[in-house]
């Protein structure tokens, strides 16, 4: 009778960080012979959840029940030996051992208190037999395929736990054929009973694997639906919410879209990172860019600010080509880019908020020509008073300030270089939602001062409330643009939505 | 205003040296004790100003590298290579300002190789400088020819070792004047900044535009004209070069003085004055033992051992223990005042 029983059932789970909830009232149901997706945005709440049930983290509320009894892991390995293992999208072996010692590290098998290594490669081999893998055992795991390292952690994990199985990304560095090799383990897995959860960001390949899919958006369940049937357009609505309509649409002058582009991107791609696209940015033009996650939207800011170099297509400032090298290259074309990731992209997290809005312009006049102590006080007061960022004091450091005032602190470090084109990744993401609506208003205002702006955001709201234009990318791809009337959330989850197998050639 | 802050950030230094000075005046009683000899200052505290300038030299160097989270080991070897440079163009007939050149030329080659290793091939600071430390004695055995060059003979070259000038030696006027440029020149300009920044999140800095390839060199290249010159002067003192002995272990010392003076290991905010108190109380320490006659066999246990006691008072755990203290105390002392209240 153990089907009427879930194999794992998480209750009103609940987790705080510092305050700030990160996960609400969370119930979520596995069954045993079940593959499991769950869904959701970045912040959605997936990796606490799956850090609460693989020990990682301690549930603050809430129960996990396994075989229907209620279980607290310790820690990662507490969780293993009650029958949940993981394996991360970086395969977390080590490659300089042999299969064989990572499928037995920490629990060889041993013969007058030494490794047996005979019956440790024998017991490899027939756990890999098992999968259809029949590789040398012996020969160190670095021989071997990302997609192999990825089975060998799976059959780790299976022989060690052996109940639950959360794959975290898996196939995100593999290609289409090794996909197909980690989908047939997984179907295997399957059909012997195992209950698998799978996190993916690949809406295809979650269709092709998964029974059933949870969604998450911040931190709350949003709902759990068979695959069977469900609609992919109401699937990326679940995933995006479905915001409303924001308040206020920008209105557009017309004119500023007869006008010459400022940047004008022309094929302008790199392999692996974002396929070429066209892109023209006008002055007083604020372009959004969406897409989910991994869809190649940060990867084209990388480009066009320089951090990554492009391998295909130019750029173009004002008509002339540049080539854009380093971030110091783009800094001196005018350009600024506030990155998604601000702990290890933006602040420099010691120094003072003084000195992080200084920061940019002083690097950009060099060494031999400092802002004097009053005129860096000067700015700083300025930008702290019109950008409203609350700190006790300019002279704090800034990994002491909250999320929403460091990401203007980051705002006020290029605004005080006086960019002309100005790149914002997420830069709502994380904050709180006075300086959100601060920060919106600050974007609307840069634009009609006559600043070209490209934002991602993955808030389609509030994109579509001050974009001028919108590109949707989606798999690397600029799938399409809008314009005018077309700019809408529902537009833009539609194109999300749209099915990749149309027209995939390259 | 500028003097208080810096004795308030470098309080626990400057108590260090005060205790490890008195100490030596108890063991040593004319140990402050200053007298004027053919127009030159002599006592221990001067001649701990004199001893410890090579470290001192080192420590400016080290300064800047440790802040942006790098670390030169090669220091001690680039002295030797210096000292033999020096020695051999000295000896072949070279004039003492060409000596000098050829000298400085040769620490900033030695510190642009580190440079480049760590900046453009991104190699690890500690790795990539363990390879010169490695080989540089050899090289300086090289340039020797395998002997202890001597220049008895080149009375100009030994004036930057023992030699003096307004009445103070000549390394002391040597350190003190590469000191106050360095301090002029980080802190005026915003080099101080870019290094910090870098040494704190030198991706975030390079996104912000800081050339931070550029600004990596430049501390290596420091570090290593920092070395030739305290190789010169320590060649200078011996009147010769000795590939094998020339600056050995100096580059343990420097982190040490760098580490005592505040600086983290971890990179980001330094204290150039904090490493030259690290400098001295080192010295301190060194002319101490010296003067206590212990047998020599001891010098370095007692060394370590006090440097340790150093490091243990500065850890992190003590302070934070300490600061516990006290905040018992105070509560101590409020729950006892409240009860005298409740009494009453």
């Amino acid at each position: 009778m153990a089907n009427a029983q879930p194999l794992l059932s998480v209750r009103g789970v609940s987790k705080a960080f510092l305050g700030v909830s990160a996960l609400e009232n969370v119930d979520f149901t596995l069954k045993a012979g079940e593959v499991h997706a769950l869904l959701g945005e970045n912040g959605a709440g997936k990796s606490t959840l799956i850090k609460i049930i693989t020990g990682a983290y301690r549930r603050d509320e809430g129960e996990v029940l396994l075989d229907g009894t209620p279980i607290y892991p310790r820690d990662v390995v507490d969780a293993q030996k009650l029958g949940i293992g993981t394996v991360y999208q970086e395969v977390n072996l080590l490659t300089n051992l042999t299969v064989a010692e990572n499928l037995f590290l920490g629990r060889q098998p041993k013969r007058f208190g030494l490794t047996d290594v005979r019956e440790m490669n024998r017991r490899s081999r027939a756990i890999l037999d098992t999968y259809g893998l029949s590789i040398d055992v012996t020969a160190p795991l670095a021989n071997f395929s990302v997609a192999i390292q990825q089975v060998v952690a799976i059959a780790r994990a299976v022989d060690i736990s052996g109940k639950v199985l959360v794959l975290d990304e898996p196939t995100a560095s593999l290609d289409a054929h090794e996909v197909e090799m980690l989908f047939a383990v997984v179907r295997q897995l399957r059909e012997r009973g195992m209950g698998i959860i799978f996190i993916s960001h690949f809406l295809d390949q979650v269709y092709e694997i998964a029974d059933t899919i949870t969604v998450l958006r911040n931190g709350r369940l949003i709902d759990t639906v068979p695959v069977a049937g469900l609609d992919r357009l109401k699937l990326v609505s679940m995933m995006l919410g479905r915001q409303l309509e924001a308040d206020f649409k920008r209105t557009i002058d017309p004119n500023t879209a007869k006008a010459e582009p400022l940047v004008s991107l022309r094929g302008l791609g790199k392999r692996g990172n974002i396929d070429p696209l066209d892109l023209d940015i006008r002055q007083g033009e604020v372009v959004g860019i969406a897409g989910l996650l991994g869809s190649g939207r940060t990867e084209t800011a990388q480009l066009v600010f320089g951090i990554e170099r492009a391998d295909s297509g130019t750029i173009s400032v004002a008509g002339t080509p540049v080539n854009m090298s380093s971030p110091r290259r783009a800094i001196s074309q005018g350009f600024a880019f506030c990155p998604e990731d601000r702990k290890t992209d933006g602040i420099v997290g010691d120094l003072s908020v003084r000195e992080n809005i200084i920061f940019a312009l002083q690097a950009q006049r060099g060494w031999m020509r400092p802002l004097s102590r009053s005129e860096q006080e000067a700015l700083a007061d300025r930008y702290i008073a019109a950008l409203d960022i609350r700190t006790s004091d300019r002279e704090k450091p800034i990994k002491f300030l909250s999320g929403g005032n460091q990401q203007k602190v980051l705002l006020a470090r290029w605004l005080a270089t006086n960019p002309r084109f100005l790149i914002l990744d997420e830069p709502t993401r994380g904050i709180d939602v006075g300086a959100h609506a601060e920060i919106i208003r600050l974007i609307v205002d840069l634009c009609e001062r006559g600043m070209a702006l490209l934002v991602i955001s993955s808030e389609l709201g509030e994109l579509v409330g001050y974009s001028s234009r919108i590109i949707v990318l989606r798999d690397r791809k600029m799938v399409s643009e809008l314009t005018g009337d077309e700019i809408s959330t529902e537009h833009i989850m539609k194109a999300i939505a749209s099915h990749g197998a149309t027209g995939e050639a390259a | 205003m500028a003097v208080p802050t810096i004795v308030r950030e470098r309080t626990p230094q400057i108590i260090v040296l005060a205790v490890i000075l008195v100490l030596n005046a108890i063991i040593s009683p004319g140990f402050f004790s200053i007298e004027i000899q053919n127009e030159r200052l002599y006592g221990s505290l001067i001649d701990v100003l004199n001893r410890g300038a090579p470290v001192t030299l080192l420590a400016i160097g080290m300064t800047l590298v440790i802040a942006t989270k790098g670390i030169d080991l090669s220091v001690g070897a680039v002295m030797a290579i210096v000292g033999a440079v020096a020695a051999s163009l000295i000896t072949s007939g070279y004039s003492l300002p060409a000596t000098l050149a050829g000298a400085l030329f040769v620490g900033l080659a030695c510190g642009l190789w580190n440079g480049a290793l760590v900046a453009l091939l991104d190699i690890q600071p500690i790795i990539a400088t363990l390879i010169l430390m490695v080989a540089g004695r050899g090289i300086a055995q090289l340039i020797t020819e395998g002997v202890i060059l001597t220049f008895n003979d080149k009375p100009e070259l030994i004036f930057v070792g023992s030699g003096s000038f307004l009445s103070l030696p000549m390394p002391v006027i040597i350190w003190i004047v590469v000191a106050i440029l360095a301090i002029l020149v980080v802190r005026r300009s915003a080099l101080g900044l870019l290094i910090e920044a870098i040494g704190v999140n030198r991706r975030a800095s390079t996104l912000s535009g800081v050339n931070s390839r550029v600004i990596l060199l430049a501390v290596y290249a420091v570090s290593g004209l920092c070395a030739a010159t305290a190789g010169v002067i320590a060649a200078a003192d011996i009147k010769g070069a000795d590939a094998n002995n020339a600056g050995l272990w100096l580059e343990m010392d420097a982190i040490l003085a760098v580490v005592i003076g505040g600086t983290s290991l971890l990179g980001g905010r330094f204290s150039l004055v904090g490493s030259l108190m690290g400098a001295m109380i080192i010295q301190s320490l060194n002319t101490g033992i010296l003067l206590a006659g212990f047998p020599p066999e001891f010098n370095l246990i007692i060394k370590a051992a006090i440097i340790l006691i150093i490091l243990i008072v500065q850890s992190p755990a003590s302070q934070a223990a300490m600061a516990n203290v006290r905040a018992n105390r105070q509560a101590v002392a409020i729950k006892s005042e409240s009860r005298e209240h409740a009494a009453r």
